[in-house]
């Protein structure tokens, strides 16, 4: 049986380690609210954009503009969203399995984030950019890392951009998405956060969307000003630098979250075994106890 | 009195959702006046004054770069800023003039900063273009 000093000394060395947990798990918290309330706030903007764009995708010629046009894809670049700092459960390792699962020769990485940085450097990948972000970042934070990759695409250099990060579900679960951003695809309705617990003000029934669609179609009235050109050389590399930003802000909810219920974990881990190690410790006492006492005894009967 | 559905959003929240008489906003082409049953339209806005007309009143905001887009059933502005008459801070507004044109003076920004300050001073001259009508 161990010895009760040695046994005190880790109880008191696992209580440390729970406090400094429980603290982490405290600031996790504080800063998951902030980041998902960012992350929700961009919900009505990101669902008008979504609508003008659908609504623009009858009237244009898809492929007469370089940011709709559909090329064959000799090299994907793919902009992988990390977290800077760990303990954060799998989140990272679950994004990274992913980035594994990439073609190496065919794919180039943008890191945003020190871990996936790290990543690709350790596994020899084709990184050609590393970004790093505060907490909390703004929407000018996140252009430069949008601009870089827009430059690469036009200028041919890759022929589709992706975006690798832990999609944010809900506190518990965030899971890993690789979706495609340029050429801008117009058909898909959702590029958005889901949220946790806010209710969008403005969700619309799908079939309204699509009778006042049809309406659209019918009357085929639709004026651009100045001209369909400026309007799309406008509004489509502000949607592709919106959807990066909502993206980041996205892997942000997802890291705080994905932190805070790892260090609840660890926390509840730590008492459980201040818990089993206080049993041991009493058992050993006790043992002492009546190991001395029967020392006694014995050598009483024997002075007799 | 025909009325239709206005919309104004920014990348932070959703900013005004009501019942509409018109609307005048700052088109990249100039002043644009939308009235129940216009024609769908799909333009840019550039940093100005938005007014709203609604049952015997009108509201003015402030407003940034964006789109605008007018559909049968509604209408929707899309902008980086949208700020009610009355919650634009004069003081802090002719600050951020002062500031951007004194960094606008400054020659070592970069082709972005340059950029991003000019976009700014639009902004801050819209809120108090907007602001100092009123009082006139």
């Amino acid at each position: 049986m161990a010895n009760t000093r040695d046994i005190r000394r880790r109880i008191k060395s696992v209580k440390n380690t729970s406090q400094i947990t429980k603290a982490m798990e405290m600031v996790a918290a504080s800063k998951m609210r902030r980041a998902q309330q960012a992350a929700i706030a961009g919900r009505p903007y990101s669902e008008v954009i979504n609508e003008v764009l659908v609504s623009l995708r009858d009237r244009v010629d898809k492929e007469s503009h370089p940011l709709l046009a559909q090329r064959e894809v000799h090299k994907t670049l793919v902009v992988l969203l990390t977290s800077d700092k760990g303990l954060c459960g799998a989140l990272n390792t679950n994004v990274l399995r992913d980035a594994t699962l990439l073609n190496p020769s065919s794919t180039l990485f943008v890191a945003v984030g020190r871990k996936g940085a790290s990543f690709l450097a350790r596994t020899g990948r084709q990184m050609i950019a590393d970004f790093t972000l505060p907490d909390n970042p703004s929407f000018l934070q996140t252009k430069p890392i949008s601009k870089f990759c827009l430059d690469q695409f036009l200028s041919g250099a890759v022929d589709q951009v992706n975006i690798l990060y832990p999609k944010f579900i809900n506190t518990l679960v965030q899971r890993p998405v690789n979706l495609q951003l340029l050429p801008i695809s117009i058909e898909k309705a959702d590029g958005m956060v889901p949220s946790p617990n806010a209710s969008s003000s403005l969700a619309r029934p799908i079939k309204a969307e699509k009778e006042s669609e049809q309406e659209l179609s019918e009357t085929g009235e639709y004026l651009f000003e100045p001209s369909i050109e400026s309007v799309l050389n406008a509004i489509l590399p502000y949607s592709f630098h919106f959807e990066v930003f909502q993206k980041i802000l996205d892997e942000r909810a997802s890291e705080q979250s994905a932190r805070m219920v790892a260090m609840k974990a660890a926390t509840d881990n730590a008492k459980n075994l201040v818990k089993d190690l206080t049993l041991e410790f009493n058992k050993a006492r006790q043992a002492s106890i009546t190991t001395e006492l029967l020392e006694i005894t014995t050598a009483q009967m024997a002075l007799g | 009195m025909a009325t239709f559905h206005l919309e104004i959003v920014t990348p932070e929240a959703l900013i005004f959702q009501a019942e509409v008489k018109g609307v005048i906003v700052p088109g990249i082409e100039g002043e644009l006046g939308i009235l129940p049953q216009h024609v769908g339209l799909m333009t840019q806005i550039v940093p100005g004054e938005l007014r709203i007309q609604q049952e015997g009143k009108e509201l003015r905001m402030a407003v940034g770069e964006g789109f605008l887009e007018v559909r049968p059933d509604r209408v929707s502005i899309m902008t980086e800023m949208a700020i009610d008459e009355a919650e634009i801070d004069e003081h802090a507004a002719e600050k951020a003039v002062a500031l951007a044109e004194k960094e606008l003076k400054d020659q070592t920004l970069s082709h972005e900063e340059i950029a991003l300050v000019q976009s700014s001073l639009l902004r801050a001259l819209a809120k108090l273009r907007v602001k100092r009508r009123h009082h006139n």
